[in-house]
Protein backbone atom coordinates (compact mmCIF):
# COMPACT_ATOMS: atom_id res chain seq x y z
CA UNK A 1 0.00 0.00 0.00
CA UNK A 2 1.42 3.68 -1.01
CA UNK A 3 -0.39 5.89 1.25
CA UNK A 4 1.86 8.55 -0.13
CA UNK A 5 0.18 8.55 -3.24
CA UNK A 6 -3.30 8.39 -1.93
CA UNK A 7 -2.91 11.48 0.13
CA UNK A 8 -1.25 13.35 -2.67
CA UNK A 9 -4.04 12.32 -5.55
CA UNK A 10 -6.49 12.97 -2.77
CA UNK A 11 -6.50 17.04 -3.51
CA UNK A 12 -6.47 15.48 -7.57
CA UNK A 13 -9.52 13.93 -7.11
CA UNK A 14 -11.52 15.57 -5.50
CA UNK A 15 -11.17 18.92 -7.63
CA UNK A 16 -12.32 16.50 -10.56
CA UNK A 17 -15.26 15.51 -7.76
CA UNK A 18 -16.71 19.02 -8.70
CA UNK A 19 -16.79 17.82 -12.76
CA UNK A 20 -18.52 15.09 -12.13
CA UNK A 21 -20.92 17.04 -9.75
CA UNK A 22 -21.49 19.41 -12.73
CA UNK A 23 -22.20 16.93 -14.91
CA UNK A 24 -24.69 15.21 -12.70
CA UNK A 25 -26.50 17.95 -11.55
CA UNK A 26 -26.99 20.03 -15.02
CA UNK A 27 -27.90 16.72 -16.92
CA UNK A 28 -30.04 15.69 -14.04
CA UNK A 29 -32.00 18.97 -14.28
CA UNK A 30 -32.83 19.01 -17.78
CA UNK A 31 -33.29 15.49 -17.55
CA UNK A 32 -36.37 15.98 -15.42
CA UNK A 33 -37.52 18.61 -17.78
CA UNK A 34 -37.51 16.40 -20.57
CA UNK A 35 -38.46 13.36 -18.84
CA UNK A 36 -42.01 14.75 -17.25
CA UNK A 37 -42.94 16.04 -21.07
CA UNK A 38 -42.21 12.82 -22.57
CA UNK A 39 -44.29 11.20 -19.47
CA UNK A 40 -47.24 13.13 -20.85
CA UNK A 41 -46.90 12.39 -24.30
CA UNK A 42 -46.84 8.97 -23.28
CA UNK A 43 -50.21 9.71 -21.47
CA UNK A 44 -51.43 11.35 -24.34
CA UNK A 45 -54.71 9.21 -26.16
CA UNK A 46 -53.26 10.32 -30.07
CA UNK A 47 -51.41 6.87 -31.14
CA UNK A 48 -48.74 9.15 -32.91
CA UNK A 49 -47.40 11.24 -30.00
CA UNK A 50 -47.67 7.99 -27.82
CA UNK A 51 -45.81 5.86 -30.13
CA UNK A 52 -43.17 8.76 -30.38
CA UNK A 53 -42.67 9.26 -26.50
CA UNK A 54 -42.57 5.49 -26.19
CA UNK A 55 -39.72 4.99 -29.39
CA UNK A 56 -37.48 7.28 -27.75
CA UNK A 57 -37.72 6.08 -24.66
CA UNK A 58 -37.13 2.24 -26.38
CA UNK A 59 -33.87 3.54 -28.26
CA UNK A 60 -32.43 5.05 -24.98
CA UNK A 61 -32.88 2.71 -22.50
CA UNK A 62 -32.53 -0.17 -25.33
CA UNK A 63 -28.82 1.40 -26.25
CA UNK A 64 -25.89 1.71 -24.15
CA UNK A 65 -24.78 5.05 -22.64
CA UNK A 66 -21.38 4.65 -24.29
CA UNK A 67 -22.91 4.72 -28.10
CA UNK A 68 -24.97 7.58 -27.37
CA UNK A 69 -22.12 9.63 -26.10
CA UNK A 70 -20.06 8.55 -29.14
CA UNK A 71 -23.22 9.12 -31.48
CA UNK A 72 -23.17 12.70 -30.10
CA UNK A 73 -19.49 13.27 -29.88
CA UNK A 74 -18.09 11.89 -33.22
CA UNK A 75 -21.02 11.32 -35.22
CA UNK A 76 -22.89 14.46 -35.43
CA UNK A 77 -19.56 16.20 -36.17
CA UNK A 78 -19.12 14.79 -39.22
CA UNK A 79 -22.76 16.45 -40.99
CA UNK A 80 -20.93 19.72 -42.75
CA UNK A 81 -24.49 21.11 -42.44
CA UNK A 82 -24.67 21.02 -38.33
CA UNK A 83 -21.07 22.88 -38.30
CA UNK A 84 -22.47 26.47 -40.31
CA UNK A 85 -25.50 25.96 -37.44
CA UNK A 86 -25.16 28.08 -33.83
CA UNK A 87 -25.87 24.47 -32.54
CA UNK A 88 -21.25 23.80 -33.74
CA UNK A 89 -20.86 25.98 -30.80
CA UNK A 90 -22.16 23.67 -28.15
CA UNK A 91 -21.21 20.54 -30.31
CA UNK A 92 -18.13 20.88 -30.64
CA UNK A 93 -17.09 20.94 -27.04
CA UNK A 94 -17.01 17.42 -25.16
CA UNK A 95 -18.70 19.16 -22.22
CA UNK A 96 -21.64 19.82 -23.75
CA UNK A 97 -22.19 16.90 -25.96
CA UNK A 98 -21.50 14.66 -22.57
CA UNK A 99 -24.82 16.69 -21.05
CA UNK A 100 -26.86 15.94 -23.85
CA UNK A 101 -25.91 12.42 -23.87
CA UNK A 102 -26.70 12.15 -20.45
CA UNK A 103 -29.87 14.41 -20.12
CA UNK A 104 -31.46 12.47 -23.49
CA UNK A 105 -30.52 9.29 -21.48
CA UNK A 106 -31.55 10.09 -18.07
CA UNK A 107 -34.78 11.88 -19.71
CA UNK A 108 -35.91 8.32 -21.04
CA UNK A 109 -36.01 6.58 -17.93
CA UNK A 110 -37.09 9.69 -15.90
CA UNK A 111 -39.86 9.59 -18.39
CA UNK A 112 -40.57 5.88 -17.78
CA UNK A 113 -40.95 6.53 -13.73
CA UNK A 114 -42.69 8.68 -14.26
CA UNK A 115 -45.37 7.64 -16.69
CA UNK A 116 -45.44 4.48 -14.10
CA UNK A 117 -46.31 7.07 -11.23
CA UNK A 118 -48.88 9.10 -12.77
CA UNK A 119 -50.27 6.10 -14.07
CA UNK A 120 -50.79 4.94 -9.98
CA UNK A 121 -52.53 7.75 -9.03
CA UNK A 122 -56.29 6.08 -7.86
CA UNK A 123 -59.02 7.85 -10.22
CA UNK A 124 -61.14 8.97 -7.49
CA UNK A 125 -58.75 10.94 -5.98
CA UNK A 126 -59.06 13.24 -9.75
CA UNK A 127 -62.71 12.57 -9.78
CA UNK A 128 -62.82 13.79 -6.46
CA UNK A 129 -61.08 17.40 -7.52
CA UNK A 130 -63.47 16.58 -10.87
CA UNK A 131 -66.66 17.78 -8.57
CA UNK A 132 -65.06 19.97 -6.05
CA UNK A 133 -65.22 21.72 -9.60
CA UNK A 134 -61.36 22.22 -10.20
CA UNK A 135 -60.21 23.03 -13.39
CA UNK A 136 -58.26 20.02 -15.11
CA UNK A 137 -55.44 21.88 -15.46
CA UNK A 138 -55.06 22.37 -11.48
CA UNK A 139 -55.57 19.04 -11.05
CA UNK A 140 -52.79 18.29 -13.14
CA UNK A 141 -50.68 21.22 -11.32
CA UNK A 142 -52.04 20.63 -7.91
CA UNK A 143 -53.33 17.02 -7.16
CA UNK A 144 -51.30 14.99 -10.12
CA UNK A 145 -47.45 16.53 -10.13
CA UNK A 146 -47.29 16.26 -6.40
CA UNK A 147 -48.45 12.64 -6.04
CA UNK A 148 -45.96 11.73 -9.09
CA UNK A 149 -43.26 12.74 -7.10
CA UNK A 150 -43.65 11.10 -4.12
CA UNK A 151 -44.99 7.98 -5.61
CA UNK A 152 -41.45 8.25 -8.08
CA UNK A 153 -38.84 9.48 -5.56
CA UNK A 154 -37.49 5.79 -4.60
CA UNK A 155 -37.29 4.62 -8.45
CA UNK A 156 -35.83 8.38 -9.26
CA UNK A 157 -33.34 8.19 -6.20
CA UNK A 158 -31.80 5.26 -7.85
CA UNK A 159 -32.02 6.69 -11.30
CA UNK A 160 -29.58 9.72 -9.65
CA UNK A 161 -27.64 6.78 -8.59
CA UNK A 162 -27.20 5.25 -11.74
CA UNK A 163 -26.84 8.73 -13.47
CA UNK A 164 -23.95 9.57 -11.30
CA UNK A 165 -21.99 5.97 -12.14
CA UNK A 166 -23.04 7.37 -15.71
CA UNK A 167 -21.37 10.54 -16.02
CA UNK A 168 -18.25 8.48 -15.76
CA UNK A 169 -18.38 7.97 -18.93
CA UNK A 170 -17.74 11.42 -19.85
CA UNK A 171 -13.93 10.45 -19.34
CA UNK A 172 -13.89 8.62 -22.67
CA UNK A 173 -14.64 11.95 -24.54
CA UNK A 174 -11.86 13.47 -23.23
CA UNK A 175 -13.39 15.28 -19.86
CA UNK A 176 -11.32 14.92 -16.75
CA UNK A 177 -14.04 14.03 -14.25
CA UNK A 178 -13.59 11.66 -11.48
CA UNK A 179 -13.23 8.29 -13.46
CA UNK A 180 -11.00 10.12 -15.74
CA UNK A 181 -8.57 11.61 -13.94
CA UNK A 182 -8.59 8.70 -11.60
CA UNK A 183 -7.18 6.68 -15.18
CA UNK A 184 -4.48 9.37 -15.42
CA UNK A 185 -3.49 8.75 -12.09
CA UNK A 186 -3.46 4.80 -12.42
CA UNK A 187 -1.78 4.57 -15.96
CA UNK A 188 1.10 7.18 -15.10
CA UNK A 189 2.12 5.54 -11.56
CA UNK A 190 0.59 1.88 -11.98
CA UNK A 191 -0.55 1.83 -8.88
CA UNK A 192 -4.66 0.93 -9.66
CA UNK A 193 -5.93 -0.35 -6.26
CA UNK A 194 -4.83 2.46 -4.41
CA UNK A 195 -6.07 4.82 -6.93
CA UNK A 196 -9.69 2.78 -6.89
CA UNK A 197 -9.45 2.99 -2.89
CA UNK A 198 -9.46 7.09 -2.95
CA UNK A 199 -11.52 7.21 -6.16
CA UNK A 200 -14.47 4.41 -5.13
CA UNK A 201 -14.45 6.09 -2.00
CA UNK A 202 -15.19 9.82 -2.52
CA UNK A 203 -17.91 7.85 -5.79
CA UNK A 204 -19.14 5.74 -2.56
CA UNK A 205 -19.61 8.93 -0.31
CA UNK A 206 -21.57 10.23 -2.67
CA UNK A 207 -24.01 7.59 -3.59
CA UNK A 208 -24.30 7.39 0.79
CA UNK A 209 -25.49 11.26 0.17
CA UNK A 210 -27.67 10.78 -2.20
CA UNK A 211 -29.56 7.87 -1.09
CA UNK A 212 -29.38 9.11 2.42
CA UNK A 213 -31.19 12.53 1.13
CA UNK A 214 -33.79 10.82 -0.76
CA UNK A 215 -34.81 8.68 2.51
CA UNK A 216 -35.26 12.14 4.15
CA UNK A 217 -37.52 12.83 1.38
CA UNK A 218 -39.15 10.44 1.09
CA UNK A 219 -40.10 10.36 4.69
CA UNK A 220 -40.72 13.77 4.81
CA UNK A 221 -43.47 13.71 1.32
CA UNK A 222 -45.23 10.38 2.94
CA UNK A 223 -48.78 9.95 3.01
CA UNK A 224 -50.12 11.03 6.71
CA UNK A 225 -51.25 7.53 7.62
CA UNK B 1 -26.08 9.98 -46.58
CA UNK B 2 -25.83 6.28 -44.94
CA UNK B 3 -23.66 4.60 -47.22
CA UNK B 4 -24.68 0.27 -46.85
CA UNK B 5 -22.23 -0.60 -49.13
CA UNK B 6 -19.93 -0.03 -45.96
CA UNK B 7 -21.12 -3.11 -44.70
CA UNK B 8 -20.74 -5.93 -47.12
CA UNK B 9 -18.99 -8.77 -46.36
CA UNK B 10 -15.61 -9.74 -47.02
CA UNK B 11 -12.45 -6.97 -47.61
CA UNK B 12 -14.23 -4.34 -49.16
CA UNK B 13 -16.99 -3.88 -46.74
CA UNK B 14 -17.26 -4.43 -42.19
CA UNK B 15 -20.01 -6.82 -42.37
CA UNK B 16 -18.17 -9.96 -41.76
CA UNK B 17 -16.32 -7.84 -38.96
CA UNK B 18 -19.09 -6.52 -36.95
CA UNK B 19 -20.83 -10.04 -36.88
CA UNK B 20 -18.00 -11.67 -34.95
CA UNK B 21 -18.17 -8.42 -32.84
CA UNK B 22 -21.73 -9.06 -32.30
CA UNK B 23 -20.84 -12.57 -31.04
CA UNK B 24 -17.72 -11.61 -29.51
CA UNK B 25 -20.37 -9.46 -27.18
CA UNK B 26 -22.92 -12.01 -27.02
CA UNK B 27 -20.75 -14.31 -25.71
CA UNK B 28 -19.17 -12.14 -23.48
CA UNK B 29 -22.80 -11.15 -21.96
CA UNK B 30 -23.41 -14.76 -21.59
CA UNK B 31 -19.75 -15.61 -20.18
CA UNK B 32 -20.29 -12.38 -17.52
CA UNK B 33 -24.14 -13.48 -17.16
CA UNK B 34 -23.06 -16.94 -16.19
CA UNK B 35 -20.25 -16.36 -13.45
CA UNK B 36 -22.24 -13.23 -11.79
CA UNK B 37 -25.10 -15.96 -10.98
CA UNK B 38 -22.42 -18.07 -9.96
CA UNK B 39 -20.96 -15.96 -7.71
CA UNK B 40 -24.62 -14.37 -6.75
CA UNK B 41 -25.57 -17.80 -5.45
CA UNK B 42 -22.98 -17.43 -2.78
CA UNK B 43 -23.70 -13.76 -1.94
CA UNK B 44 -26.88 -14.49 -1.86
CA UNK B 45 -26.77 -17.37 0.86
CA UNK B 46 -24.33 -15.36 2.52
CA UNK B 47 -26.34 -12.64 2.78
CA UNK B 48 -29.39 -15.02 4.02
CA UNK B 49 -27.17 -16.80 6.39
CA UNK B 50 -27.09 -16.80 10.40
CA UNK B 51 -23.53 -15.38 10.63
CA UNK B 52 -23.00 -11.61 10.97
CA UNK B 53 -19.48 -12.02 9.75
CA UNK B 54 -21.47 -13.78 6.21
CA UNK B 55 -23.53 -11.17 5.72
CA UNK B 56 -21.00 -8.15 6.50
CA UNK B 57 -19.00 -9.07 3.94
CA UNK B 58 -21.86 -9.80 1.49
CA UNK B 59 -23.52 -6.24 1.98
CA UNK B 60 -20.08 -4.49 1.67
CA UNK B 61 -19.73 -6.31 -1.99
CA UNK B 62 -22.67 -5.35 -3.37
CA UNK B 63 -22.89 -2.18 -1.48
CA UNK B 64 -19.46 -0.74 -3.15
CA UNK B 65 -19.60 -2.52 -6.15
CA UNK B 66 -22.86 -0.83 -6.70
CA UNK B 67 -22.03 2.82 -5.77
CA UNK B 68 -18.90 3.02 -8.14
CA UNK B 69 -19.04 3.18 -11.30
CA UNK B 70 -18.85 0.50 -13.81
CA UNK B 71 -15.69 1.81 -15.70
CA UNK B 72 -13.80 2.50 -12.54
CA UNK B 73 -14.08 -1.43 -11.50
CA UNK B 74 -13.12 -2.68 -14.92
CA UNK B 75 -10.16 0.03 -14.78
CA UNK B 76 -9.29 -1.80 -11.06
CA UNK B 77 -9.37 -5.01 -13.35
CA UNK B 78 -7.76 -4.07 -16.31
CA UNK B 79 -4.65 -2.50 -14.81
CA UNK B 80 -4.48 -4.68 -11.54
CA UNK B 81 -5.75 -7.99 -12.38
CA UNK B 82 -2.57 -9.18 -13.48
CA UNK B 83 -0.76 -7.85 -10.52
CA UNK B 84 -3.50 -10.02 -8.31
CA UNK B 85 -2.84 -12.89 -9.97
CA UNK B 86 0.84 -13.55 -9.98
CA UNK B 87 0.76 -12.82 -6.03
CA UNK B 88 -1.19 -15.42 -5.45
CA UNK B 89 0.54 -17.80 -8.38
CA UNK B 90 3.48 -16.71 -5.78
CA UNK B 91 2.12 -18.51 -2.99
CA UNK B 92 1.37 -21.47 -4.95
CA UNK B 93 5.04 -21.03 -6.17
CA UNK B 94 4.68 -20.04 -9.27
CA UNK B 95 7.57 -16.72 -10.03
CA UNK B 96 6.80 -15.86 -13.56
CA UNK B 97 4.96 -13.38 -15.98
CA UNK B 98 1.16 -13.43 -15.97
CA UNK B 99 -0.49 -11.67 -18.58
CA UNK B 100 -3.96 -11.85 -18.59
CA UNK B 101 -6.15 -11.88 -21.64
CA UNK B 102 -8.24 -8.92 -22.67
CA UNK B 103 -11.26 -11.54 -22.49
CA UNK B 104 -10.60 -13.33 -18.98
CA UNK B 105 -10.68 -9.57 -17.69
CA UNK B 106 -13.67 -8.41 -19.61
CA UNK B 107 -15.76 -11.75 -18.24
CA UNK B 108 -14.15 -11.15 -14.69
CA UNK B 109 -15.46 -7.46 -14.68
CA UNK B 110 -18.69 -7.46 -16.17
CA UNK B 111 -19.47 -10.60 -14.04
CA UNK B 112 -18.80 -8.49 -10.34
CA UNK B 113 -20.89 -6.63 -11.73
CA UNK B 114 -23.32 -8.16 -12.76
CA UNK B 115 -23.48 -10.21 -10.07
CA UNK B 116 -24.48 -8.17 -7.30
CA UNK B 117 -27.61 -7.18 -8.98
CA UNK B 118 -28.63 -10.90 -9.03
CA UNK B 119 -27.54 -11.19 -5.71
CA UNK B 120 -30.63 -9.17 -4.85
CA UNK B 121 -32.61 -10.59 -7.26
CA UNK B 122 -31.58 -14.28 -6.08
CA UNK B 123 -31.83 -13.20 -2.26
CA UNK B 124 -35.40 -11.57 -2.92
CA UNK B 125 -37.00 -14.95 -4.81
CA UNK B 126 -35.84 -17.19 -2.49
CA UNK B 127 -37.29 -15.21 0.47
CA UNK B 128 -40.58 -15.32 -1.70
CA UNK B 129 -41.06 -19.43 -1.02
CA UNK B 130 -42.78 -20.21 1.98
CA UNK B 131 -40.61 -21.46 4.83
CA UNK B 132 -43.18 -24.36 5.28
CA UNK B 133 -42.43 -26.00 2.23
CA UNK B 134 -38.20 -26.84 3.28
CA UNK B 135 -39.54 -28.05 6.79
CA UNK B 136 -42.56 -30.02 4.96
CA UNK B 137 -39.83 -31.59 2.40
CA UNK B 138 -37.54 -32.73 6.10
CA UNK B 139 -40.20 -33.92 7.26
CA UNK B 140 -40.90 -36.12 4.17
CA UNK B 141 -37.39 -37.09 4.60
CA UNK B 142 -35.52 -35.88 1.52
CA UNK B 143 -31.82 -35.02 1.47
CA UNK B 144 -30.39 -31.87 1.65
CA UNK B 145 -29.51 -31.66 -2.05
CA UNK B 146 -33.23 -33.01 -2.82
CA UNK B 147 -34.42 -30.20 -1.34
CA UNK B 148 -32.29 -27.80 -3.19
CA UNK B 149 -32.43 -29.34 -6.57
CA UNK B 150 -36.29 -30.30 -6.60
CA UNK B 151 -38.24 -27.93 -4.33
CA UNK B 152 -35.83 -24.71 -4.04
CA UNK B 153 -34.61 -24.26 -7.89
CA UNK B 154 -37.74 -24.76 -9.41
CA UNK B 155 -39.29 -21.79 -7.32
CA UNK B 156 -35.95 -19.83 -6.98
CA UNK B 157 -36.30 -19.69 -10.77
CA UNK B 158 -39.96 -18.87 -11.03
CA UNK B 159 -39.39 -16.08 -9.03
CA UNK B 160 -36.01 -14.83 -10.48
CA UNK B 161 -36.66 -15.21 -14.28
CA UNK B 162 -37.86 -11.61 -14.48
CA UNK B 163 -35.80 -10.09 -12.27
CA UNK B 164 -32.68 -11.83 -14.03
CA UNK B 165 -34.42 -10.86 -17.16
CA UNK B 166 -33.37 -7.25 -16.28
CA UNK B 167 -30.00 -8.27 -15.22
CA UNK B 168 -29.23 -9.50 -18.77
CA UNK B 169 -30.27 -6.56 -19.82
CA UNK B 170 -27.92 -4.36 -18.16
CA UNK B 171 -25.30 -6.72 -18.44
CA UNK B 172 -25.83 -6.91 -22.36
CA UNK B 173 -25.05 -2.68 -22.39
CA UNK B 174 -22.12 -3.08 -19.73
CA UNK B 175 -20.08 -4.77 -21.90
CA UNK B 176 -19.59 -2.10 -24.07
CA UNK B 177 -17.79 -0.64 -21.48
CA UNK B 178 -14.64 -3.11 -22.32
CA UNK B 179 -14.36 -1.85 -25.24
CA UNK B 180 -11.69 0.02 -23.01
CA UNK B 181 -9.68 -3.44 -22.69
CA UNK B 182 -9.33 -3.43 -26.69
CA UNK B 183 -11.86 -6.46 -26.90
CA UNK B 184 -13.37 -6.45 -30.06
CA UNK B 185 -16.55 -6.01 -29.28
CA UNK B 186 -19.38 -4.20 -30.94
CA UNK B 187 -18.30 -0.71 -29.71
CA UNK B 188 -14.82 -1.52 -30.31
CA UNK B 189 -15.44 -2.92 -33.66
CA UNK B 190 -17.16 0.60 -34.30
CA UNK B 191 -14.20 2.83 -32.99
CA UNK B 192 -11.94 1.07 -35.49
CA UNK B 193 -14.05 1.12 -38.41
CA UNK B 194 -15.03 4.83 -37.66
CA UNK B 195 -11.59 5.53 -37.60
CA UNK B 196 -10.49 3.90 -40.58
CA UNK B 197 -13.40 5.44 -42.86
CA UNK B 198 -13.82 8.39 -40.76
CA UNK B 199 -17.68 7.85 -41.08
CA UNK B 200 -18.33 7.53 -37.09
CA UNK B 201 -21.87 8.65 -37.54
CA UNK B 202 -22.68 5.72 -39.41
CA UNK B 203 -20.86 3.31 -37.60
CA UNK B 204 -21.61 4.48 -34.01
CA UNK B 205 -25.40 4.47 -35.46
CA UNK B 206 -24.88 0.79 -36.51
CA UNK B 207 -23.46 -0.21 -33.51
CA UNK B 208 -26.67 1.16 -31.60
CA UNK B 209 -28.98 -0.46 -34.08
CA UNK B 210 -27.19 -3.69 -33.40
CA UNK B 211 -28.17 -3.27 -29.82
CA UNK B 212 -31.14 -2.26 -30.03
CA UNK B 213 -31.47 -5.54 -31.79
CA UNK B 214 -29.81 -7.38 -29.36
CA UNK B 215 -31.63 -5.86 -26.28
CA UNK B 216 -35.20 -6.75 -28.35
CA UNK B 217 -34.35 -10.34 -29.06
CA UNK B 218 -33.56 -10.92 -25.46
CA UNK B 219 -36.53 -9.35 -23.92
CA UNK B 220 -38.51 -11.85 -26.35
CA UNK B 221 -36.65 -14.58 -25.37
CA UNK B 222 -37.02 -13.59 -21.70
CA UNK B 223 -41.07 -13.67 -22.19
CA UNK B 224 -41.16 -16.97 -23.40
CA UNK B 225 -38.98 -18.05 -20.44
CA UNK B 226 -40.96 -16.41 -17.80
CA UNK B 227 -44.24 -18.04 -19.68
CA UNK B 228 -42.46 -21.60 -19.29
CA UNK B 229 -41.42 -21.12 -15.71
CA UNK B 230 -44.87 -20.06 -14.45
CA UNK B 231 -46.71 -22.90 -15.95
CA UNK B 232 -49.19 -24.36 -13.79
CA UNK B 233 -49.75 -20.76 -11.65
Amino acid sequence: MDFELMFTSFPKLLGATVVTLKLLTVSLFFGLFIGLLFAILRLNKNIFINKFAYGYSYVFRGTPLLVQIFIIYFGLGQIEYLRSTFLWVILKEPYWCAIIAFTLNTGAYTSEILRSAFQTIKPGIIEAGKSLGISNKIIFYKIQIPIAIRQSLPAYGNEIILMMKGTSLASTVTLMDLTGVAKYIISTTFKPIEVFIVAGGIYLFMTFIIHNVIKYLEKKYSFQQ
Amino acid sequence: MFKFEKLIFGDLGWGDEFLIATLMTIMVSICSMGLGIFIAIFAAWAKLTLSKFLNFISNFYTTVVRGIPELLVIYLIFFGGSAVVMKLAKVFGYNGYIELNAFTISVVAIGIISATYSTEVLRAAFLSIDRGQIEAAKTLGLSKFQIFYKILVPQVLRHAIPGLGNVWQVTLKDTSLISVTGLVEIMRQSYIAAGSTRDPLFFYSFAAVLYLLLTYLSMKLINRLEVKYSRGY
